[in-house]
């Protein structure tokens, strides 16, 4: 496949396979050995990457980026964040006078992702580096670095201007275009960020024989708002977050916790969603909200409510050569929370996701929607605990009435995550913190100070 | 003078600008080829394979077994009984049974899942119960060591009390995986580039599996991406591959695993349990502790029997018991053989006795912090006033003179706030029942030097150009703790110049032989002392050679600020080694240090096995949800013992660091094996190492800066290990927030999961 990009601001064009890694490029091809590989997986950020694209300057995980991905886009690695004359970028400036390295190894990750908050104007270091392990500091001297670096300048060699390219065959740009070649082509693998499909190919060895690109599909990244929220399937989840903080703030907080700055980066809500996984944090969240999923293959379209697309574990209700577009929400859920569970705050694959929406009116359940991950082979609704609940005074003795049912709507299962007993007792406690932060008790470890 | 100076990194700017060069950043020919393992899926069993799959997979070279090996199959650091490849019988699900050589990573990747292995399985032994059960044990049955009349001191106690304690193990998740490459030479020698802290172990295996002698092997090792011990034999497997493929092909060979790959075959910490029965007195003052350490070593020795030993040298941590037995039990399993991991033993018998503190103190309703300071060896000069001098012994009879964790800690209470703090959480927990506070301290004393006492020993090369330029080399490898700096800096303080004089190069095994590993602390005291002796050497040749060019006597010569002075005139450090030179003066030494004063008998466990204590104390407060075990760590403050610091930053760096890992290990780090003996965590995706949010939000650590009276180098202590546990704090000040749950004793173990947490609040109110 050819692809176009800006190389450390030159101009280079290659003819990549579908699934060749920035990652091996980078070293194997181009001798830039800067970048390195600490997982192959996107968890350990030491691939991590400059990238501009039309939506400006961001971290990514270099070794689950196809080249494909990279069409008419800006990288910048570890060596050209670095001036042409060896200038440093403050963040490395900083690094340095603040003993933020110590083997060294992270530190081009950790760099990158670095530049990338600068550029943003980010305050928020803890998040911006989620995504990038480090063994040996400790981390506080990196975030001293990070803080002393915000008020400088960003660099002038990093505007890079984005090259113009020709359109590629393998990223269809309009959707028309997108759901002909997918009803033609009912076998092929989409990828939108390749943050699932990218493991397929790192740790699973699989070849991808046919594959399209969804990132230069600019209707399926579209995000419009009128008595409700539509958002395009190919939206990352970096975009969601912003529309979260300002309709969903609950779901927003979940959401910063979803993988990292750099997989939110990557990853699509579609993706998200499409990939049926029993343990996707946005899923529990759209059915609590009572979201609509939208589907179309060839010309034809339908909807359905977003739990109805996940039938069992693995199986969706997506034919082949089906794509999902996008999701349906409402502008307003105040009583929505987001509870995700997991081993580690940061970048951790929940145990357990629990979404509650109850209304309360006059003192009584009027409505109930209650989802769940990790519970099941699906995300999935606790209906019975819904029923239950349901036209009763909104009180503990209700709460601890209603909890138990949960054992009736799930059969959780053991693993390394959590135990299943763990995850039915949860389930439970968390319909309790629910009830207890209604009623203004603190609740949340990450509110507290010391 | 360099030495004290916060100075950076050395290769700080190399590391920001992504031009520090790893292993596997070394440019390779073209043809270079890699190399893969094909790894057992089952734990225990026998088995036969057909490789032709592999074989014909696209760009194979080559695929080795047991019986392609020319000459040693062993990679063992200890007793030969771990084989690069198996041979015809498995001991753990990962173990490698084959080497695929190809022309490429990924292709050797994909090739060596390919093996056609048809395994008869045997039923393994994986828990420490099971081997218990079955006497699956190193050595013939536990150590013991004992110190009075234990069972006596506990049992005419006033109080006893017993538990257990559960540690997991833990991955050391190195950011850079295990890698090296082998370069063939001329007559059959071997170039062997390899991420290890150990390069003359490396040297030894790879001229045993190649038939050479030691000196057809060079080792070089300029930098590892972290090592915490997991470099100290777990990278023989990689070293020896290469070299035995490269010598099969005379071509360079290269090995990296992946990550998964590297989580699956390589060792770990030791998973201990440890019961405890204690007597104590009603102010919590021992009388006598009995420990029961239970350690599950894997499937082969590598170096179990030290690191069991080192725990038990740990018991006592900074505690005086006047009885003590402790029993190991050095138990085989078929899992990922256990290694050694920063601290080698001694966090899990710190921890050990640090769980009975806090059990005295929750039993008797007292602050943990008075039971522990009521236990604390008496301190450094208690003894002066005292007619027979009152000196305290370890449980195996070591006198402790330098004990300064009273005033540390006094110290480090004041500073903290503490006594305000635990009264104001206890108004909290009152006025908050989900959400918990909890706050514990604890201290550590660390043993500094090997317990095998030949390997305290260093040497190191320095070289003066007569441009008064210097090359410095020496057998400590640098894994990012700044051993290099440190001793560059001791190596600038000798000569009086500024440290950018003086060039760092790789650790050679043609340089300095014979070394040990950069391990168990040792780095900078063993190292730094080495160098300062050859670069003495060359500076009293310089002086010498300058007193009798101005008819002085060499004493007269002072070295200071980049100059040179004698009688009256002064030089620049260049001017002085070009007058040397001209004047046929050697300006090349060696240097070498042996630590004095050890003496230690292992099998009765008695002597002095250290040179000193490093010491250092920790507060932790945390809150804890009691709906889900979700918690934080709020606030560290720390007090650590670095001597006179050679570098007061980089030093500061090892106990951050050494903090986090060591509370990551008791909370979210765990390692789960399933009951095929499968490791079910075996990547980043599902074993949570500590993330950037995850370090407390206030973190306040400060060295206490008095000098060693151990004659160290500039009487500084060393670092690496003694922080790590200090994160115990961490442990039980979850422990302390459980406690406010119910009346019961919550009993945590680790590592405390929000899962167990959960578990024990409930024990707590049951």
């Amino acid at each position: 496949m050819d692809v176009t990009f800006l190389l450390n601001g030159e101009t280079v064009q290659v003819d990549a396979a579908p699934t060749q890694t920035l990652l091996d490029w980078l070293r194997v091809e181009r001798g830039l050995n800067g970048t390195k590989e600490g997982c192959n997986e996107g968890d350990c950020g030491a691939c991590s990457v400059l990238v501009r694209d039309d939506s400006g300057d961001k971290a990514l995980n270099a070794c689950i980026l196809f080249m494909p991905q990279l069409h008419g886009k800006s990288v910048r690695t570890v060596e050209g964040i670095s001036g042409p004359d060896g200038q440093l970028h403050p963040v490395q400036d900083a690094m340095i006078k603040h003993h933020g390295s110590q083997c060294g190894f992270c530190t081009p990750g950790f760099i990158a992702s670095m530049a990338a908050g600068h550029a943003q104007g980010r305050t928020d270091h803890d998040d911006v580096l989620a995504g990038n392990l480090c063994r040996c500091t400790g981390y506080a001297p990196i975030i001293r670095a990070a803080k002393a670096a915000e008020d400088q300048p960003v660099p002038t060699w990093l505007d890079d201007a984005l090259p113009d390219v020709n359109p590629a065959t393998y990223a269809p740009q309009s959707l028309n275009e997108l759901a002909t070649w997918c009803a033609a082509n009912p076998d092929a693998t989409l990828i939108a960020g390749a943050t699932d499909v990218g493991l397929w190919v790192t740790k699973q060895l699989r070849d991808l024989p046919d594959v399209a690109f969804l990132n230069r599909c600019v209707e399926l990244r579209a995000v419009n708002i009128d008595e409700d929220i539509h958002i395009g399937a190919a939206a990352t989840m970096t975009e969601v977050l912003a529309l979260a903080r300002e309709y969903h703030p609950h779901w927003a907080e979940m959401i910063r916790r979803y993988g990292s700055e750099q997989v939110r980066n990557a990853a699509t809500i579609g993706g998200n969603i499409a990939n049926g996984s029993p343990i996707g944090d946005n899923p529990p969240a759209l059915i609590a909200m009572g979201a609509r999923l939208h589907l179309r293959r060839g010309d034809a379209t339908r909807d359905m409510a977003i739990e109805d697309f996940f039938i069992a574990y693995g199986k969706q209700d997506r034919a082949a050569g089906e794509l999902v577009t996008g999701v349906t929400l409402p502008k307003s859920a105040p009583d929505l929370r987001c509870y995700k569970i997991s081993k580690r705050f940061d970048q951790d694959i929940s145990a357990v996701c629990g979404c509650f929406n109850i209304t309360v009116t006059d003192g009584l359940v009027t409505d109930a929607r209650i989802a769940f991950g990790g519970m099941a082979g699906t995300p999935h609704r606790a209906s019975n605990v819904e029923a239950v609940l349901i036209g009763q005074p909104w009180t503990q003795a209700t709460i601890d009435t209603a909890a138990p049912a949960f054992a009736t709507d799930y059969t959780p299962m053991s693993d390394m995550r959590a135990s299943a007993a763990y995850r039915l007792e949860i389930a439970q406690n968390l319909l309790r913190r629910y009830f207890a932060d209604s009623k203004g008790q603190a609740t949340n470890v990450l509110e507290v100070s010391p | 003078m360099s030495v004290a100076k916060p100075l950076p990194h050395d290769a700080a700017q190399l590391h920001v600008t992504g031009t520090a060069r790893y292993i596997d950043d070394i440019p390779t020919p073209a043809g270079a080829l890699h190399l893969a393992f094909g790894t057992s899926e089952i734990a225990r069993g026998c088995y036969t394979m057909t490789l032709d799959a592999v074989r014909a997979a696209p760009g194979v070279v080559a695929v080795l077994t047991a019986d392609d090996l020319p000459f040693a199959n062993d990679v063992s650091p200890s007793i030969h009984d771990e084989p690069l490849l198996a041979t015809g019988t498995v001991h753990y699900l990962g173990q490698p049974l084959f080497l695929v050589v190809a022309d490429s990573h990924l292709n050797a990747r994909k090739a060596a899942r390919l093996g056609n292995v048809d395994y008869t399985e045997e039923t393994p032994i994986l828990t420490i119960e099971q081997a218990l059960a079955a006497n699956s044990r190193f050595e013939d049955g536990p150590v013991v060591w004992t110190k009075g009349d234990v069972d006596a001191a506990i049992a005419d106690a006033p109080h006893q009390l017993r538990g257990t304690l559960n540690m997991g193990g833990q991955e050391h998740f190195y950011l850079e995986g295990q890698a090296a490459v082998a370069v063939p030479q001329e007559g059959g020698d071997m170039l062997v580039h390899s991420s290890t802290q150990h390069p003359t172990e490396i040297q030894h295996k790879v001229a045993e599996a190649i038939g050479v002698p030691m000196h057809g092997v060079r080792v070089e090792v300029r930098r590892m991406g972290g090592g915490f011990g997991g470099k100290e034999s777990q990278g023989n497997a990689l070293a020896v591959s290469c070299a035995v493929a490269a010598r099969a092909l005379g071509r360079v060979c290269k090995m990296r695993y992946d990550r998964d790959d590297d989580m699956m075959i390589t060792g770990k910490r030791h998973d201990f349990r440890i019961d405890y029965v204690a007597g104590y007195d009603d102010n919590g003052k021992l009388t006598g502790v009995d420990f029961t350490q239970m350690t599950r070593c894997g499937w082969a020795l590598d170096l179990s029997l030290p690191v069991a030993d080192r725990a038990m040298l740990h018991a006592d941590n900074a505690y005086h018991l006047p009885a003590a037995r402790i029993t190991s039990h050095r138990l085989k399993t078929n899992t990922q053989s256990a290694t050694a991991y920063r601290g080698f033993g001694g966090p899990q018998g710190v921890f050990g006795i640090e769980r009975v503190m806090d059990h005295i103190a929750d039993d008797l309703g007292l602050d943990p912090v008075v039971v522990r300071q009521r236990n604390y060896y008496a301190p450094m000069c208690a003894e002066v006033d005292q007619d027979p001098p009152y000196v305290q012994t370890t449980p195996f009879h070591m006198p402790v003179t330098d004990f300064i964790l009273h005033d540390m800690t006094d110290h480090l209470l004041e500073t903290s706030d503490y006594a305000n703090r635990r009264s104001a959480i206890a108004a909290w927990n009152a006025a908050n029942p989900i959400l918990k506070k909890g706050i514990a301290i604890s201290p550590v004393k660390f043993g500094i030097s090997f317990t095998l006492s030949h390997l305290n020993q260093a040497g190191a090369l320095v070289h003066v150009y007569q441009d008064g330029s210097v090359h410095l080399n020496h057998g400590g490898t640098e894994m990012g703790q700044g051993l290099f700096q440190k001793v560059a800096q001791v190596a600038a303080s000798r000569f009086g110049i500024d440290v950018s004089a003086v060039k760092i190069t790789a650790t050679d095994t043609a340089k300095v032989p014979n070394t040990s590993a950069t391990a168990a602390s040792s780095g900078s005291d063993l190292n730094g002392m080495a160098v300062a002796n050859a670069c003495d050497t060359i500076r009293d040749r310089i002086a010498a050679c300058l007193a009798g060019l101005n008819d002085t006597t060499p004493d007269q010569v002072q070295f200071a600020d980049g100059q040179v002075t004698v009688a009256g005139q002064t030089f620049t450090f260049a001017q002085a080694a070009g007058l040397a030179y001209f004047n046929r003066v050697s300006l090349s030494a060696t240097g070498f240090y042996k630590t004095p004063g050890l003496k230690w008998d292992r099998v009765k466990g008695t002597g002095n096995p250290f040179f000193y204590f490093a010491q250092g104390a920790a507060i932790t407060e945390v809150v804890i949800d009691t709906l889900t075990g979700e918690n934080r760590i709020l606030r560290t403050d720390i007090l650590h013992d670095a001597g006179a610091s050679l570098n007061p930053a980089l030093d500061i760096g090892q106990v951050e660091g050494g903090y986090v890992q060591g509370a990551g290990w008791l909370t979210t780090e765990e390692l789960i094996w399933d009951d095929k003996g499968r490791l079910r965590t075996h990547a980043p995706s599902t074993y949570k190492i500590p993330a950037c949010s995850d370090r407390p939000d206030i973190f306040n650590v400060a060295l206490w800066d008095a000098p060693n009276p151990a004659q160290t180098i500039y009487r500084s202590k060393a670092v690496g290990e003694p922080p790590f546990m200090l994160g115990i704090s961490a442990f039980l000040a979850l422990a302390d927030a459980v406690r406010a749950c119910g009346p019961n004793y919550g009993d945590l173990q680790a590592p405390a999961t929000a899962e167990e947490i959960l578990r024990a609040v409930g024990r707590t109110r049951a």
